[in-house]
């Protein structure tokens, strides 16, 4: 089964400390090695980015930063994995790595199914 | 949570883990055997110990400890203390003392030991069986259970195979390292084999039951990425990649809604998995890269790739599809290869010029009993508007198909023949 993660965490948004993204790259590459972790990436923060929304029955562009925006998503991984209950394994260690490695952090990790033919 | 939940959460925490257990036990015990049993106790401890306690926050270096506890355990029990295990003993228990966290350590070698563990369970000193049982339970933690039910035989039976290649494997005397120069090629072609076999045995068999099929073929993807990640010099292994990820990214469209088999040139191609092709493509476009155009396994994910870049089948590149089977051909002779080629041939060039290649093919003695034969054969006539003998290639094929859909399928066209012969 193919899961999405999505990292989301309060604005204004916090880079990784050094010791996390050591962590985290010590992680990402076990997975990779373990043909477990298919694609991840980091987001640049909300200013280099934009919305484009529809309401009323118009498009409207916002450029970013959004100030209203609660959260952000500061990035993203996508895992083979064989049931939700590996999935789920595998996103409480990644976020284990931030509580150890970047105290006072906060945030969410979001895994999703992909809707794919397994 | 109910105990079921707890259970396979247990279990899943296992799995996530497993593969840099083993590959740690494997680096500090230099002995995969032990290594293995000490992963699987590592589980039964934690089955037994964490539905009390939860799954601690850190549930690989709870494992770890455990199963290195055992491994002492074990080793000073042992009355024959070998001169290998009392050196070993005294180098780990200096490794606990210098280094508490041996996390960082441990990973810093972890494609490496992967490497080694791979080409130790597929060795070719154990028979071909033996190293698909070994491979799906050191490198995925399947257990002996799902390895059996998968391939429909008696868990008795994998569970012998497994012990017959441990020891097989410890006897040996086998170095526990990746093999270089003259040894990697034969090396690497057991490990592709072993991998190719469990893909099929997922994508194509007729027998095992219905859900681990898919899991097989995740499970051989998943060895192919890893390899390709601890190995990527390698285009045979890429080729490898390539041939399963687009293989693999048509399973949505290979049954229709009440399960039945469609064909390649019927298939609703939007439900293809384009990620998956991508990434098959991509896997492809690295082995030519390093120089792998013309093996084996590249020349067939070529033509798998023929097809993942036709968006209707109208726009399929026959000619190239029959080139590269003609390639194939050369490399490794094969009448099933052979018909292959007719095939596309037909298509590239008209029925004639196939049913040349098959009329060839027919005192086959390896195909004597292989209905596909008269199947395509049966086929171009048909294309041919020679109807009689259409009919009786059908009636034949009909006779040696191996299923009742099949031979329904071989029936119908050889009626269809006849209707036809009648207008």
């Amino acid at each position: 089964m193919r899961f999405m993660y999505i990292v989301t965490s309060p604005q204004p948004m916090k880079g990784p400390s050094p010791e996390l993204m050591t962590a985290m790259q010590t992680l990402s590459e076990r997975e990779i090695k373990a043909g477990r972790m298919i694609d991840n990436g980091g987001l640049m923060p909300l200013q280099t980015g934009a919305r484009v929304r529809i309401a009323d029955g118009k498009l409207s562009v916002t450029d970013g930063p959004f100030v209203e925006a609660k959260e952000v998503i500061g990035g993203y991984a996508i895992f083979e994995l064989r049931d939700k209950d590996e999935a789920l394994a595998m996103a409480k260690e990644f976020m284990q790595l931030h509580l150890d490695h970047m105290p006072g952090w906060e945030g969410t990790c979001e895994l999703r199914a992909f809707a794919s033919p397994h | 949570m109910t105990a079921a939940a707890i259970d396979r959460a247990i279990r899943a925490a296992w799995r996530i883990e497993q593969p840099r257990l083993i590959t740690t036990l494997s680096r500090m015990l230099r002995d995969v055997s032990l290594a293995e049993e000490l992963t699987q106790d590592a589980l039964l401890a934690a089955l037994e110990s964490w539905p009390a306690t939860g799954v601690p926050d850190k549930p690989g270096a709870w494992l770890i400890a455990t199963a290195k506890r055992r491994a002492f355990d074990q080793l000073r029990r042992s009355k024959m203390l070998a001169r290998k295990h009392e050196m070993l003993l005294h180098e780990l228990e200096r490794e606990q003392e210098t280094m508490p966290d041996l996390d960082t350590a441990l990973d810093d070698n972890f494609g490496d030991e992967l490497l080694r563990l791979i080409f130790t369970a597929c060795h070719p000193l154990v028979s071909r069986e033996a190293r698909v049982a070994l491979s799906l339970r050191m490198l995925c933690g399947l257990t002996t259970d799902e390895i059996a039910r998968a391939f429909l035989v008696p868990e008795s039976t994998v569970a012998q195979r497994i012990v017959r290649a441990k020891r097989t494997l410890s006897e040996s005397g086998l170095g526990y390292e990746t093999p270089r120069g003259e040894q990697l090629s034969p090396r690497l072609a057991s490990v592709l084999e072993v991998i190719y076999l469990i893909f099929n045995e997922g994508y194509a068999a007729a027998r095992g039951e219905e859900w681990l099929r898919p899991q097989l073929c995740d499970e051989a993807l998943r060895m192919g990425r890893m390899l390709t990640r601890v190995a990527p010099q390698e285009p045979e292994t890429l080729g490898l990649l390539a041939l399963m990820e687009l293989n693999a990214s048509r399973t949505a469209a290979r049954t229709d809604a009440a399960g039945e088999p469609v064909l390649l040139l019927d298939q609703d191609r939007a439900r293809w998995d384009r990620l998956q092709i991508q990434r098959g493509m991509l896997a492809l476009a690295r082995a030519r890269d390093l120089g792998g155009a013309g093996g084996f396994y590249v020349l067939q994910a070529e033509i798998v790739a023929c097809h993942a870049r036709a968006l209707t089948p109208g726009e399929t590149d026959w000619p190239c599809i029959a080139n590269l089977y003609a390639q194939l051909a050369a490399l490794v002779p094969s009448p099933v290869i052979e018909l292959n080629r007719a095939v596309a041939v037909s298509m590239a060039e008209g029925p004639q010029a196939g049913l040349a290649i098959v009329e060839g093919l027919v005192d086959e003695p390896a195909l004597k009993s292989y209905h596909l034969l008269p199947c395509v054969r049966g086929d171009l006539l048909q294309r041919l508007g020679r109807y009689r003998e259409a009919q009786a290639a059908f009636e034949a094929a009909a006779g040696l198909a191996c299923n009742k859909r099949e031979q329904g399928l071989m029936r119908r066209r050889a009626r269809e023949a006849i209707e036809a012969a009648g207008r």
